[in-house]
């Protein structure tokens, strides 16, 4: 019997199709046909994941593998080029393709300037990103993820690059995929301690095998803490979290997909779906839960001072990535899945809303000009304050679910993570409100030509905007905890059989309901008080001066990119200059020095070897001819 | 009969090519010469006939030295590369001229007969005489049609090579009188016994003269000179096939004739093709000239195959013969567009160039397709041998793949400020007339290109082909 999940492979080839044939094509087709194909690409691949989707809830569904060909089959390795369908990669299919679909749809108009082969060419690589996304999620083992890993990072590079004239932009570009790159060396090492310790790469086999292993095995510690490093450049993790806010460099639309909604959440999908390892090694759950907390925080200390509409959304990003890593380090894999589901919903909303506003602006980025849009951009507003509620954390919208669970298992693991990490939510509800004042509320600080043309997006940009809203507002209800209703979990229930080798091997940290009742009225008095502290302080007095003091190392994010250039940039170009200049140079005099002397060593063998054998007549005999042979050849 | 056609081929098409004075002859003739190589590789590929993969006849019985070729796996991707990239070779540089182009495709052919010929040469002496008979063209057409600094850099290659040679024929002549048959074929040079020391110093004879070849870091400084000062058609010949010949001697020479000191030796020359990894790859950084940079990153490339042929373990082997082909694929993808860019704009400096992208679309598409195929990225063919070598690097030595990672990183480093500099920006006073390239030249990069995705995504009849050659190897270290 065929079932929708032997078909599953269409969900990435109609993406493919539509990059080839606006790839390919781009200089012969229209603009609207261009969008067309490209949207209609990604909303066949939304079908047929909701159709598959509908199978995986049916309770009789196991984890199914679709094996399409061989791949790699050598030196006892077998790895096939095949697909894993099981609650997790339909719940990501659901996500990438419905979310990658509104953007398609909203980018037909928000990159309407753009000359057509330019516009096809646009469309092009969004669908290679859908379809490099759609491996990563769907893949059966760790090769297959890998190549959908460096697959969107290499359609990051070229939509932060896509405007290629601006120099800075295409910096921006090479220094997303380089960082990206160093994570990937740490996957790929990963990858190849796995294939030495369990001879295989399919995520069945290399989990059944580990779920056998005793906790703390040091080698699942190095396997995930270097699946981990990998994570940190996908995910914009601490150490390697800088080239987030510069890749703001590409269009909107994309900063939506693939720096809010999706290619940033690999890094978590891909420990998600290592869970049973990470359970195993609890040395690198801390490091994951430290790192994860440690960027939420020190990205949202920086999103308070920035001043670019954008930059503020890309910070918030990282330190909401920092939220889901701190569930995976505490055990909460449920969680960090929930929020990357509302957090694609909601951020996905505010870059989309705030490239209505950056449209509506005529490319205006800098809240300082802004204030007061209220009135001429009402639907980008309502769904935009909706967006900051939801990211902030107010029941009953989906952040406030997501984000709460994570809270509360941070706090089962040690109460010290919990506490930062309600600072941290203290501080995504002052800079979002923030934000939503000094662009929304106040009066117009922007020139009067461009007060002229203010206006509300077309329909192809607020049709989006409504239905993300829609969902930012929702989406919670799936995984209502256990404190309101017993069993309304539902979430929670559907992945229950991805995590099950976790559930069985972890200690489960209970919390009692009154502790949490208490936690819930604190957190949420605290970020009440934070929004109407940053609304009352931002509609009427908004920052527009430069920052000073402590601010001003705020704004400039810490100095860590001049860090990093003078630790590491700097010096291996220093190193480049020395060898190239000195060491290739006169690395020549010593190499012939070198050969000369192994001239004097091989002759000095060679005069054994006349003593010592056949007799040297028949020796220069031989070269003799040779040379002979050489000659002919020459005057042939 | 396949294995000798490969040779005669080019053989007597370039002797021929030699009386034809016309240009335009010469270039036509030598084209349908490489297509007839072409075409008979793929039919014998396609039919499967085992038969004609091996050939002996009578050469020099007084000095047991006889006309034997062998055709295994690994042969056949090289042989497969060669009658590849020569067609290639003539459309991308179909524009080209040449002072005596008789002469110059003449020369061209013959080298591809001598590169054929070690790839198949089954007999010692053979096998050297094709080593030379390679080198020899190659030689005047990099100093007769090279660029000003030629002679110097042509002699110091020369003598590189020929110094390399000679350690090699000193040691295959020591082989010979330990045969127990006077022989100077495969087989019997096979069975020699040697002691643990004349293991060791033949061992090294040979070595360096493959290792100049390839080039191993420290021998590899010839080659950025070279390949800057030959004319582009001969660089394409010197770096997607010459250097193969080094690394396809340590397999079918080097590894079955001394396996004992291969292994006593491996971490001295993995400890070198890792170093010379890294540090091409920072060398790489500080490139202004194309030629220059896509010649370290060759090495770099270089010494992750030579590194992964002395690991012992079927991954590192199996990676790095089916690279010897991806990477024969890629630098010719890089070299041609060197060339296209060099013949329109007169100069190789990135610091000159810029804004490509603007009016050169297709151009920089294949471009930037090639240049990821030369960071391996997965899905292009070089992912599958570099991801197999360094499995097989870690399998070895879990620091030496950590420290020769680095190379990933960096060649994503050079190659991107690469694709930047030439082809991004805004356009100068010099690119600012620039065009799109022509159909014959989008034509031989298409081949490339198609080259890369059918190798990265659907490598299995590859490894088919090259199982044979790398369970012979391992056969042997068992």
């Amino acid at each position: 019997m065929k079932s929708i999940i032997d078909l599953v492979y269409l969900v990435p080839l109609f993406p493919l199709i539509g990059f080839l044939i606006n790839g390919l094509g781009r200089n012969y087709i229209s603009k609207s046909l261009s969008g067309i194909i490209g949207s209609a690409a990604v909303l066949a691949s939304f079908i047929v994941s909701v159709l598959i989707f509908n199978e995986t809830r049916a309770e009789a569904f196991t984890a199914t593998t679709v094996n399409l060909f061989e791949f790699i089959n050598v030196a006892g390795l077998n790895i096939p080029f095949a697909f894993q369908v099981d609650q997790l990669s339909a719940l990501f299919l659901l996500v990438i393709t419905g979310v990658g679909f509104l953007i398609h749809l909203y980018s037909t108009s928000y990159m309407h300037e753009e000359a057509s082969h330019h516009f096809a060419r646009y469309f092009a690589y969004l669908n290679l990103f859908v379809f490099s996304m759609l491996l990563l999620v769907l893949g059966a083992n760790y090769l297959i993820m890998f190549i959908g890993w460096e697959g969107v990072g290499l359609c990051s590079y070229l939509l932060i690059g896509y405007w290629f004239k601006n120099n800075e932009y295409g910096n921006a570009a090479r220094k997303a995929f380089v960082m990206n790159r160093i994570g990937d060396l740490g996957f790929l090492l990963g990858l190849f301690f796995i294939i030495q310790q369990f001879g295989s790469l399919t995520y069945t086999e290399v989990f059944t095998q580990a779920s056998g292993m005793f906790k703390g095995d040091s080698i699942l510690v190095v396997i995930t803490l270097l699946l981990f490093v990998g994570a940190t450049g996908k995910s914009a993790q601490i150490p390697l979290y800088t080239w987030l806010p510069d890749a703001m460099a590409g269009p909107t639309p994309v900063s939506a997909l693939i720096h809010a909604a999706t290619m940033v959440t690999a890094g978590i999908y891909m420990i998600a779906r290592s869970n049973i390892l990470y359970t195993l090694a609890p040395a690198t759950q801390v490091v994951v839960a430290v790192v994860g907390l440690a960027t939420a925080i020190l990205a949202a200390t920086i999103a308070i001072k920035q001043n670019d509409i954008k930059k503020v959304l890309a910070y918030s990003t990282v330190s909401q990535l920092g939220y889901m890593f701190l569930g995976l380090g505490v055990g909460a894999y449920t969680g960090a899945v929930f929020h990357v589901m509302t957090h694609a919903f909601f951020k996905a909303l505010l870059f989309l809303g705030a490239g209505s506003v950056i449209h509506a602006m005529h490319h205006e980025q800098d809240i300082r000009k802004m204030g007061g849009l209220s009135k001429k951009l009402p639907i980008t507003h309502i769904t935009f304050l909706l967006g900051c509620i939801a990211i902030a954390g107010i029941p009953p919208f989906s952040g406030f679910f997501s984000k709460d669970e994570i809270l509360v298992h941070a706090f089962a693991a040690n109460p010290v993570f919990y506490i930062i990490g309600l600072a941290g939510a203290l501080m995504t509800a002052f800079y979002m409100f923030r934000l939503y004042a000094m662009t929304f509320k106040g009066t117009f600080r922007g020139t009067h030509e461009q007060e002229h043309h203010l206006h509300e997006s077309p329909w192809q940009m607020t049709v989006p905007l409504v239905i993300l809203a829609f969902l930012a507002v929702v989406a919670g209800f799936v995984g209502i905890p256990e404190l309101f209703a017993a069993d309304a979990h539902r979430l929670e229930h559907y992945l229950a059989p991805v995590f099950k080798l976790s559930t069985e091997a972890a200690e489960v940290h209970h919390v009692e309901h009154s502790t949490e009742y208490i936690l819930l009225a604190v957190s949420l008095t605290l970020i009440a008080g934070s929004i109407f502290f940053a609304l009352n302080r931002f509609s009427k007095n908004p920052e527009t001066g430069e920052p000073e003091g402590f601010g001003k190392v705020l704004a400039n994010k810490w100095y860590v990119d001049e860090l990093y250039n003078n630790i590491i940039t700097k010096p291996l170009n220093g190193l480049g200059v020395f060898f190239n200049r000195f060491v290739e140079k006169s690395g020549i005099d010593g190499i012939v020095n070198g050969v000369g002397k192994g001239v004097q060593w091989g002759g000095r063998q060679l005069r054994l070897l006349q003593s010592g054998q056949v007799g040297s007549y028949v020796l220069w005999m031989v070269i003799g001819i040779l040379l002979l042979f050489v000659i002919t050849i020459k005057f042939l | 009969m396949i294995a000798l056609l490969m040779i005669l081929v080019p053989l007597i098409g370039g002797l021929v090519s030699f009386f034809l004075k016309q240009e335009n002859k010469a270039k036509l003739w030598s084209f349908v010469v490489s297509l007839v190589s072409l075409a008979a590789i793929s039919y014998s590929l396609v039919t499967g006939n085992e038969a004609g993969r091996s050939f002996s006849a009578e050469w020099l019985p007084q000095l047991g030295a006889s006309f034997a070729l062998k055709m295994d796996g690994a042969s056949t991707l090289l042989c497969l590369l060669s009658a590849l990239a020569y067609p290639v070779i003539f459309a991308s540089t179909w524009k080209s001229t040449y002072a005596s182009p008789n002469s110059f495709y003449g020369l061209m052919l013959l080298a591809q007969a001598g590169i054929v010929g070690v790839f198949l040469a089954a007999d010692g002496l053979l096998f050297y005489f094709f080593w030379e008979l390679a080198l020899i063209p190659v030689y005047f057409l990099c100093s007769k049609w090279g660029g000003e600094k030629r002679i110097a850099v042509t002699f110091k290659f020369f003598i590189y090579t020929f110094i390399g040679s000679l350690l090699m024929l000193v040691g295959l002549l020591y082989m010979y009188f330990q045969t127990a048959d006077g022989s100077f074929a495969m087989d019997s040079l096979y069975a020699v016994k040697l002691s643990g020391d004349q293991q060791t110093w033949l061992f090294w004879l040979f070595f360096i003269a493959f290792a100049i070849k390839m080039p191993v870091f420290p021998f590899h400084t010839w080659q950025p000179d070279a390949y800057e000062q030959s004319p582009t058609a001969v660089t394409m010949v010197l770096s997607a096939l010459m250097v193969k010949m080094g690394l396809f001697a340590v397999v079918r020479w080097l590894l079955p004739l001394f396996p004992d000191a291969a292994v006593q030796f491996d971490n001295v020359v993995i400890g070198l093709s890792v170093i010379g990894m890294v540090y091409a790859s920072i060398v790489a950084m500080q490139q202004d000239d194309l030629k220059r940079l896509i010649a370290y990153s060759s090495i770099a490339h270089i010494g992750l195959m030579s590194a992964a042929l002395f690991v012992n373990n079927e991954s590192g082997l199996q990676g790095a013969i089916i690279q010897f082909f991806s990477h024969g694929v890629n630098v010719l993808g890089m070299w041609i567009v060197v060339e296209l860019i060099e013949r329109k704009f007169g100069t190789r400096k990135m610091s000159e160039l810029g804004g490509l992208a603007q009016k050169a679309p297709a151009l920089t598409i294949l471009l930037v397709i090639v240049a990821l195929a030369n960071v391996a990225l997965p899905l292009t063919n070089a992912f599958i041998g570099e991801f197999l070598m360094f499995n097989g690097l870690f399998k070895f030595n879990v620091w030496y793949a950590a420290v020769g990672g680095l190379s990933i990183i960096l060649s994503a480093i050079y190659t991107l400020r690469m694709i930047q500099k030439v082809f991004y920006g805004n356009e100068n006073a010099l690119t600012a007339n620039n065009t799109d390239i022509s159909f014959i030249e989008k034509a031989a990069l298409a081949v490339i290109v198609v080259a890369i995705f059918v190798m990265g995504v659907y490598p299995s009849p590859v490894f088919n082909l090259t199982k044979d050659t790398a369970s012979f190897i391992l056969g042997i270290f068992k």
